[in-house]
C-alpha cells in the first residue's frame, strides 16, 4: 500500500488515463456523471465503488468508447480519445455477464481478438494456449461457453480481455454473478494476474470488501460524483465525508452542532442533539459555531467501561441487543438518543458478558471520532 | 408409513435385489406407472385437437393421395373384361372370350348405369371411345354371339389394338397415369412413357416457376426484413412498439384488401405509373407493366409474407444482448466484422425459421398469384385449383399435382433440417 499512497500524493506522476471535467447526460435533463476528474497511473489497480446508479458503468463505457462524453475530455497516453472508435482504443474489457460469444468455442473466443488483428495462425495458437494456462483452463478450449460453470466462464472472459495484451483492462462487476467463495478465489486470481502482467486495471464493483482487498486506489462514487479517491486504508480510517464513512465499513453516527472550535486543526467540541458534549476531530467542518455535523465512529474503536480519565469522551449507553459472533460480540447500545450504536467487543477475558438493559460507559479517543459534513 | 415395521427396522434388502417402494412394488414399475399417468394426462389434453386434425387434415390428405393413384373404373365397372383380358398378349385383336366378357359387362353396366363411367374413363385417353362403347352397348340387345364378329360388324374401331391395350392397362387399380400427366409425361399408343407434346407441357414449367419465384420472394423478405427486425430489436421499447404495429398491420387487414391495394398502385393506369408520368420519368405511352405478371406476384407476395420473416428474426434478435457487439468491438473488431462474425451467426436460428415459414407459405400460395399474377405470374396452386373447378374438373390430376407439391415441401423441410437442424429454429 505505501506504493499506492505515493502515487496518490505525487501529482507530477505521468497519468496513463485522465478524465478531465467529464460530464455525461443521457436525456439532456440530468447529469449522470458530474464533472469527473480522475488520473489513473500506469499499472495501477483502480476501483470505482458506489451504489447502484451512481454512474460507474457510464464512466467505464465512456472510457471504452461505447458512450460519448457530453462534455470534457478523456486522455489515454496523453492522447485525446473522444473520437477514437472502440476497436482502435486497444482496451480489454470484461463484461458483467461475460459476453462470451455463445456460437464459438472457448478457443475461438480467445482467438477472436487476435484474428481481427490479422495475426498468424501459429502465433494465435501459442497465445491462446498461454492465455488458457494463465487462467488454469488448459483443457477447456473446445467447449462452448454454455458448457462452462460461471466461474470458468468468468476466467475465459478475463483471458479473452487479456489475450491481445492490452495495457488497460476494464472490468465491470466481473464477479457479480458468482457465489461468495468463488468470488473470493477469483478476486485473488485477478489480483495475481494484475500483478504478474503489470496491466492497468479499472475495476467496477459495488461490493466494498472486494474494492478494499483488490485495489491500489478506490474511487467512491455517489450520484455521479467521486466522493473520495484514496487507498483502501485511508478510505476506511480517514473517510473524508459522511457518505464515505457510511458506505465503507460499519459506522456509528451521532448528530450535533459545533459549539466550540479548537485551535487550528485540533479538536472541536460538538453538542449532540441529545445535549451531551463530545470532542471530535474536525475533518469536513469549518469550525464555525452552530455548524451542523455528523460524528463518525468505527464500532471497533469504542471502548467499553474505559478506565477513568483514559479517554476524553465518555457517554452512558444502555445495552439493547447482544449478538454472539464467536471472535467478537456485537453489542447494540442505545446512546444519546440513537439506538443503533454498535460496538464490537472482542471475546476476551477482560470484557465481562453484558446483558440487555445493562447501563455501561462507552468512551473513545478524539481522533477516532471524526466530525464530518451534516 | 403403515408398511414400515415398528421399532425402526427397515425391510432387509439384498444387493442384487431390485429397489422397491415402501409397499414392495419394484421401483421401476412404480416410476413407469406414475409417468404413464402423466403421459395419459398429456394425451387427454391434446386429444381434441388431435381428433380435429385427423378429421380435417389427416384424412383429407390421405384421401387426396389415395385418389391421385386410384383408378377403379375399368376394373370395377368392366370386371369380366378385366379378368378375360389379363391373358391377352396385345399382339392381335382379342379373342371371343374377351368380347363375350365385354358384352356381359355392358349388359350389367347398362342395368346399373355404371357403363357410362367406364366409358368416360376410356374416353379421357382415347377421344371418341365413349360413343363407341355407349353406342355398342345400346345395340347389344340385337346382337348374337359370337360377339367378336358382331362387335366388329357394329363398328370397326373394335378392332383397334390401341383401344384394347388401353383397357388392359387401365385394369390396374393403382395407376401412375395422373402423376405422369402432372409431370408432363404420358403413355403413348404402345403403352410406353413419353413426354407430352410441347404445346401441352405446362406443369413442370409451373412447378419450376413456383419454386424459383418462392425463393426470390424469400430472399427479398430476408433482405427487407433483416434490417427492420434489427431496428425493432435495438430501438427503445416505446418506438419499437409503434414500428411493430406497422409491421403487424398487414396481419390485421384482409388478404384481398391488401392485394387489391397493390392492384390500385401497380396497374398501368395506377398510382405509381401516374406519378412516374407526372414526374416525367416515363412518358404516357411507356407506362410500365408491373402487375398481372411475375413482377406483380413477387411484389405483392413479398409484402404479404414479410411479417412472417420479421417476427422470428425479431424474437431472436431481441435475445442477443448488446454486450456481445460491444465485446467484439472492444476486442478490436470493426463494426462490420463484429456484425458479420458475432451478430449474424447468432441470428441464424431466426433467419432459418423465417426462411422456412416464408418459403413454405409462398410455394403453396393461391390468392395473390391468382389476382395479380396474370398469365406469367401464377403458381402451381392456381392450376391445382383450376383442375378442381368447373365442368372439365380433373380431380385426380389435381390430387396428383397437390401431392407432388406436398412432397416438394416435405423434401425442402428435410433438406433444411439436414443443413440447419430444425431443433435450432426459433419461431418466436
Ligand atoms: N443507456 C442509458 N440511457 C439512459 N439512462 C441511462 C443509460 N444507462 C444508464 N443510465 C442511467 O444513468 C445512471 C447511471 O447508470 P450506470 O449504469 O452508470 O450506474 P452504475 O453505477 O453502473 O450502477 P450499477 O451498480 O447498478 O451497475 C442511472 O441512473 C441510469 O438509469
Ligand atoms: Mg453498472
Amino acid at each position: 500500500m505505501p506504493e499506492a499512497s505515493t502515487r496518490q500524493s505525487d501529482p507530477g506522476a505521468a497519468s496513463y488515463v485522465r478524465f478531465e471535467g467529464v460530464q455525461k447526460s443521457y436525456d439532456g435533463e440530468t447529469l449522470v456523471v458530474k464533472d469527473l476528474n480522475l488520473d489513473i497511473a500506469r499499472g495501477e489497480f483502480l476501483t470505482m465503488l458506489g451504489p447502484s446508479g451512481s454512474g460507474k458503468t457510464t464512466c467505464l463505457m465512456m472510457l471504452a468508447g461505447f458512450e460519448s462524453t457530453t462534455h470534457g475530455a478523456i486522455y489515454l497516453h496523453d492522447q485525446r480519445i473522444d473520437n477514437v472508435p472502440p476497436h482502435k482504443r486497444g482496451i480489454g474489457m470484461v463484461f458483467q455477464n461475460y459476453a462470451l460469444f455463445p456460437h464459438m468455442t472457448v478457443r475461438e473466443n480467445l482467438a477472436f481478438p487476435l484474428k481481427v488483428r490479422g495475426m498468424g495462425r501459429s502465433d494465435i495458437e501459442t497465445r491462446v494456449k498461454r492465455a488458457l494456462e494463465m487462467v488454469e483452463l488448459p483443457n477447456f478450449g473446445d467447449r462452448r461457453p454454455a458448457q462452462l460453470s460461471g466461474g470458468q466462464q468468468q476466467r475465459v472472459a478475463v483471458a479473452r480481455a487479456l489475450v491481445f495484451e492490452p495495457d488497460l483492462v476494464l472490468m465491470d462487476e466481473p464477479l457479480g454473478a458468482l457465489d461468495k467463495q468463488l468470488r473470493e478465489q477469483m478476486q485473488f486470481e485477478i489480483k495475481h494476474i494484475h500483478e504478474s502482467l503489470g496491466v492497468t486495471v479499472v475495476y467496477v464493483t459495488h461490493d466494498q470488501t472486494e474494492a478494499l482487498t483488490m485495489s491500489d486506489r478506490v474511487a467512491v462514487f455517489n450520484d455521479g460524483v467521486i466522493k473520495q479517491l484514496s487507498t483502501p486504508d485511508v478510505l476506511y480510517e480517514e473517510p473524508a465525508n459522511a457518505f464515505v464513512a457510511q458506505f465503507i465499513g460499519e459506522n456509528n453516527r451521532l448528530y450535533g452542532e459545533v459549539v466550540e472550535a479548537g485551535d487550528a486543526g485540533s479538536a472541536v467540541t460538538v453538542r449532540l442533539d441529545s445535549g451531551q458534549h463530545v470532542k471530535a476531530l474536525p475533518v469536513a467542518v469549518s469550525g464555525a459555531r452552530g455548524e451542523r455535523t455528523t460524528l463518525s465512529l468505527r464500532p471497533e474503536r469504542v471502548k467499553v467501561n474505559p478506565p477513568e480519565g483514559s479517554v476524553p469522551n465518555v457517554l452512558e449507553g444502555k445495552v439493547a441487543e447482544v449478538i454472539y459472533l464467536g471472535d467478537h460480540i456485537r453489542t447494540r447500545f442505545s446512546v444519546a438518543g440513537h439506538d443503533d450504536f454498535v460496538v464490537k467487543i472482542p471475546n476476551a477475558a477482560e470484557h465481562p458478558r453484558m446483558h440487555e438493559g445493562d447501563m455501561v460507559k462507552l468512551g473513545w479517543a478524539i481522533e477516532d471520532c471524526r466530525a464530518l459534513d451534516a | 408409513m403403515a408398511d414400515i415395521p415398528a421399532a425402526g427396522t427397515v425391510p432387509e434388502m439384498r444387493r442384487d435385489e431390485e429397489l422397491t417402494t415402501a409397499d414392495g412394488r419394484p421401483l421401476r414399475v412404480a416410476l413407469r406407472r406414475s409417468q404413464r399417468q402423466l403421459r395419459r394426462r398429456a394425451f387427454y389434453l391434446v386429444a381434441p385437437l388431435l381428433v380435429f386434425l385427423l378429421v380435417t387434415f389427416g384424412w383429407p390428405i390421405a384421401n387426396m393421395i389415395a385418389g391421385s393413384v386410384y383408378n377403379p373404373e375399368v376394373a370395377h365397372f368392366l370386371p369380366l373384361t378385366s379378368s378375360a383380358i389379363s391373358d391377352w398378349d396385345g399382339e392381335d385383336v382379342p379373342g371371343e372370350d374377351v368380347f363375350a366378357a365385354m358384352a356381359m359387362d355392358m349388359e350389367s353396366g347398362l342395368a346399373n348405369r355404371t357403363i357410362g363411367r367406364a366409358a368416360g374413363r376410356i374416353n379421357r385417353e382415347i377421344p371418341g371411345a365413349r360413343s363407341l362403347v355407349m353406342g355398342t352397348a345400346r345395340d347389344l340387345e340385337d346382337m348374337q354371339p359370337p360377339y367378336r364378329e358382331a362387335f366388329l360388324a357394329e363398328d370397326e374401331r373394335w378392332g383397334d389394338l390401341e383401344f384394347w391395350r388401353l383397357i388392359k392397362r387401365e385394369t390396374r387399380i393403382v395407376t401412375p397415369a395422373y402423376y405422369l400427366l402432372a409431370l408432363d409425361f404420358e403413355y403413348n399408343s404402345r403403352g410406353e412413357i413419353v413426354e407430352r407434346p410441347e404445346i401441352y407441357q405446362v406443369y413442370r414449367q409451373l412447378f419450376w416457376r413456383t419454386a424459383w419465384m418462392s425463393l426470390t420472394i424469400t430472399a427479398l423478405c430476408v433482405l427487407l426484413g433483416y434490417p427492420v427486425a434489427h431496428l425493432l430489436a435495438t430501438l427503445p421499447l416505446k418506438t419499437s412498439n409503434v414500428l411493430m404495429i406497422l409491421v403487424l398491420l398487414p396481419f390485421w387487414t384482409s388478404l384481398l384488401v391488401r392485394t387489391s391495394a397493390w392492384i390500385v398502385l401497380l396497374q398501368q393506369q395506377g398510382v405509381i405509373n401516374d406519378l412516374l408520368v407526372w414526374a416525367n420519368i416515363i412518358d404516357a405511352s411507356g407506362r410500365i407493366r408491373m402487375i398481372y405478371n411475375q413482377t406483380g406476384t413477387i411484389i405483392a407476395m413479398t409484402h404479404i409474407l414479410l411479417p412472417f420473416m420479421i417476427l422470428p428474426l425479431y424474437s431472436v434478435m431481441k435475445t442477443i444482448p448488446p454486450s456481445y457487439m460491444r465485446a467484439a468491438r472492444s476486442l478490436g473488431a470493426t463494426q462490420f466484422t463484429a456484425f458479420t462474425k458475432v451478430y449474424m451467426p447468432l441470428t441464424i436460428p431466426g433467419v432459418a425459421a423465417g426462411v422456412l415459414l416464408v418459403f413454405i407459405l409462398a410455394i403453396g400460395y393461391y390468392i395473390t398469384p391468382a389476382l395479380v399474377g396474370g398469365e406469367s405470374g401464377i403458381f402451381i396452386s392456381n392450376l391445382i385449383a383450376q383442375n378442381m373447378q368447373g365442368t372439365s374438373a380433373q380431380l385426380k390430376l389435381a390430387s396428383a399435382l397437390a401431392t407432388i407439391l406436398l412432397v416438394g415441401v416435405l423434401f425442402f423441410y428435410w433438406l433444411f433440417n439436414k443443413l440447419i437442424g430444425v431443433d435450432r429454429l426459433k419461431f418466436g
